[in-house]
């Protein structure tokens, strides 16, 4: 090994010379995709069992996207005269809520880049130009917003090009009007982050991410109203033809950038004008980006600045003595202190409250999507109302799981580097995860009971049927929530500082499809008894309670089997976890 | 040089930092001492233009940092009390991401970057990625990050933690001849000793005010010549140790 003295380094950095020039974008995004490219060589054990299974799962899914799409395409086909302006109004109402959940995403995606991301000491402490830190954050955002609605969109739009019989040429340009689509969005979210954190003076991001929330919400419900989607599967709401066809042919919202994609890629595939909307795209993109750019030389400074004030200090009210810390003052000690430390340190991340914002706009998106079933419509008779909740029933577990991957899952690996306080800690790690198991639960069943309650409401259904379904959601909410720790046990991931990126690993996806078993097996354990008990109400045929006994008691046991199972293994996995 | 002139920051209503002036030249180690929570990281956030000042300027080697922050972030090497580095970059790709944000690139980086790693022992580890370094190597590498642009002035926060005794006499000669070539070197710490035998002058910040500044012979001052640099500390801050110890123990 070479000796080297300070006066020689120092010497040597005063001779050698090396070439000048101000960081660009692009060198910014160096540690970005090298640190990629190190995760790709590593090859862990396993990995290439994980990248079979996903790729298995992802063609897959990709290969049925493609086929159900192309199937409703060609039908749509079948009408000559409406089939295009059909398929363009499916794409364009696609692409705008596709559109809307982008924009959600890149607010909340822009608040780490560009704030919270560990990395900007060192940038802005360093000389980078602020257009090029921008251009750099601005990539990172789109990338982190963009990718998944990028992959749904691969097969939507590769059966829309094998239905129109596009050319090779489909390719790059629906690329090029992709990637205005995208860009869009991204530019907007990072400004409306940028103006957010500058108005609240000391970042208090929970207040800031409630005001996305309310604006999200509030924006998607309206966007959802605006599509006026039920009128579409309803022709006969409309009272002549000719009305039809003028909803048909009229954008929606022709302001808005679905619109544009889909005229231009309609537009290319049918015949009709493809420049004025790929032109229009991209001028509102590269305005936005440009204007983006401008207020972050402008503001970017100020709110960073006030992004660290706001996490050294805290009001005083934080500072008293709790009311929860008495209200639970029933648990031991241990217990108390550890549900309160989970409660505390969830509703202090600010990665876990952008994805409560998600889960809000999912919530109220579901909502209203059996509040805009066509129930009033022919065909539509008190038996069928009643047979919905047990369809919902399934929906809803989903949505459950959904909830349990993005908030339970990551609850072991969030203990991170602190877990070896706990482990050195005379603290069972039975009570700890029985602590985690509670803290998740609870919630999960308010959520729970509102969701399925809200949607029997609003169906008007039996009030056996209520109790059933309710019933068998409370009693679903307890496995999925085990299981989510459970896998989140097996699968951790200490390193991750984004509790979102958390479930995106194997071991979620493993949980994802776990769940669905169960989900599956529940709701068919509860629902089908439930159903024929309607059915034979219904028809005045003879009923007897008892056929409904035997699933039901099988679905509480496997629901309590499913719960403390996944405890057990989880709790032996834990004291028998390597620590780093 | 670092010129700070009238140096405020306020959270709210707590003052962090209250008007302070200092001007450090060149050729000095500057020594930044004070009890937890006087303002010192602050300070030197605000130095590094992390921190946006409430009131007050900061020059960097003649430059303006809220005028010209480019300028004056091109003369800082800033090395922060709880550094963060890609756990998923090698030590040399980090040294080379670094020089980059301050626009310096090619073969003289990757040189100059190698004899830094050197000289701190870190040569063998080139290669390895940063997620398997120990807690030392991780400091002496940011430290490393901090020389690879050549500055004229370092501002460093709490440089001794985790250093074995080799790289901490290392970084002292370090600082030293770096000095002796004219720079400046602004160090906040709570080792009075390095202190003490490191720096030309020390501050010593209580509640965001400078209460003491000078050589150790000012500020030794009226008090006992032969007062260690402890004493004046605790003297200076109001800190009554033995009798809290006490209180705490009996407590």
């Amino acid at each position: 090994m070479r000796e080297v003295s300070a006066a020689t380094v120092l010497t040597t950095t005063v001779n050698a010379a090396a070439t000048t020039h101000a960081a660009s974008a692009l060198h910014l995004l160096v540690p970005k995709w090298r640190m990629a490219f190190h995760r790709m060589k590593q090859n862990k054990r396993g990995d290439f069992r994980r990248t079979f299974v996903v790729t298995l799962l992802a063609l897959g899914f990709w290969a049925a996207t493609f086929s159900i799409a192309l199937k409703l395409l060609k039908y749509f086909k079948g009408a000559e005269d409406i089939g295009a302006m059909l398929a363009g109004k499916v794409l364009a109402m696609i692409l705008m809520a596709f559109g809307s959940i982008l924009l959600l995403s890149n607010v909340v995606a822009a608040l780490s880049n560009f704030f919270l991301a560990r990395d900007l000491d060192q940038i802005s402490a360093a000389p980078v130009p602020s257009w090029s830190l921008y251009l750099a954050r601005l990539s990172e955002t789109a990338l982190h917003s963009s990718w998944m609605v990028a992959l749904l969109l691969l097969p939507l739009l590769s059966a829309y090009g094998v239905a129109y019989h596009g050319t090779l040429a489909f390719i790059p340009f629906a690329l090029a009007v992709l990637s205005a689509y995208l860009l869009i969005p991204a530019a907007l979210g990072a400004s409306i982050t940028l103006l957010l954190v500058n108005i609240f003076p000391a970042r208090r991001t929970r207040d800031l991410l409630s005001v996305i929330t309310a604006l999200s919400v509030a924006g998607l419900v309206l966007l959802f109203r605006a599509a006026r989607p039920e009128r579409l599967v309803k022709p006969e709401g409309f009272k002549t033809f000719t009305d039809f066809m003028v909803a048909l042919d009229t954008p929606s919202s022709p302001w808005l950038p679905s619109e544009w994609v889909s005229q231009a890629l309609m537009g290319w595939l049918d015949g009709g004008n493809v420049w004025q909307p790929l032109l229009q795209l991209w001028i509102v993109a590269a305005a936005l980006v440009l204007i983006g750019g401008f207020l972050h030389a402008r503001f970017w400074r100020r709110g960073f600045s006030q992004a660290q004030e706001g996490q050294q200090r805290r009001p005083s009210a934080y500072r008293k003595r709790p009311v929860l810390d008495r209200a639970l003052s029933w648990l031991s000690p241990v217990r108390r202190e550890l549900v309160l430390k989970e409660m505390r340190v969830f509703a202090r991340d600010s990665t876990q409250w952008s994805q409560l914002i998600m889960l809000s706009v999912l919530l109220v998106v579901y909502v209203a999507n059996v509040r805009y079933l066509p129930l009033d419509g022919e065909g539509m008779t008190t038996l069928l109302r009643n047979i919905i909740p047990f369809l919902n029933l399934a929906l809803a577990g989903f949505v459950l799981a959904s909830v349990a991957a993005r908030f339970v899952f990551p609850s072991v690996s969030l203990e991170g580097r602190s877990l070896w306080l706990l482990r050195s800690s005379p603290l069972s790690m039975h009570d700890l995860l029985w602590a985690k198991f509670w803290t998740g639960l609870v919630p999960l069943l308010l959520v729970a009971m509102a969701l399925v309650g809200a949607t029997n409401a609003l169906l008007h259904v039996q009030p056996f049927v209520n109790i059933v379904s309710l019933a068998a959601i409370v009693a679903l909410v307890f496995p999925l929530t085990a299981l989510a720790l459970a896998f989140g046990t097996f699968y951790p991931r200490f390193d991750s500082e984004n509790a979102a990126q958390i479930p995106t690993s194997f071991g979620g996806l493993l949980y994802m499809m776990t769940a669905i078993v169960l989900i599956g097996v529940i709701a068919y354990a509860t629902g089908r008894p439930a159903a024929r008990w309607v059915v034979a109400g219904h028809f005045g045929w003879e009923r007897d309670p008892l056929q409904m006994t035997v699933p039901f008691l099988m679905a509480g046991l496997i629901c309590v089997t499913a719960t403390i199972a996944p405890m057990f293994l989880a709790r032996r996995r834990l004291v028998g976890l390597e620590l780093g | 040089m670092i010129e700070i002139a009238g140096l405020t920051k306020c959270y709210g209503a707590f003052t962090a930092v209250d008007a302070l002036d200092l001007v450090i030249p060149p050729g000095e180690v500057f020594g930044f001492l004070g009890p937890n929570g006087a303002g010192k990281t602050t300070t030197m956030r605000m130095i590094a233009g992390i921190l946006q000042p409430t009131a007050g300027t900061v020059r960097i080697a003649g430059y303006d940092l809220k005028t010209e922050p480019l300028k004056a972030k091109r003369s800082l090497g800033f090395i922060p009390d709880r550094p963060f580095i890609y756990e998923k970059l090698t030590g040399m790709e980090f040294l080379r991401f670094t020089a980059g944000l301050y626009g310096e690139g090619g073969s003289a980086v990757d040189h100059r970057g190698r004899e830094l790693l050197a000289l701190f022992d870190l040569e063998r580890w080139q290669d390895e990625l940063v997620e398997s370094y120990s807690h030392g190597m991780r400091q002496k590498l940011i430290i490393a990050g901090a020389f690879v642009h050549r500055p004229p002035v370092i501002v460093v926060d709490e440089p001794m933690v985790g250093l074995d005794p080799k790289s901490a006499k290392i970084l002292k000669d370090l600082f030293s001849e770096y000095t002796h070539r004219g720079h400046s070197v602004m160090m906040s710490t709570h080792t009075l000793e390095v202190t003490e035998g490191m720096c030309d002058r020390i501050g010593i910040m209580q509640r965001g005010k400078l209460v003491a500044c000078g050589t150790m012979q000012e500020l030794r001052g009226g008090a006992d010549d032969d007062d260690a640099l402890e004493d004046i500390f605790l003297r200076l801050t109001g800190e009554n140790v033995a009798r809290e110890v006490m209180a705490v123990l009996d407590a």
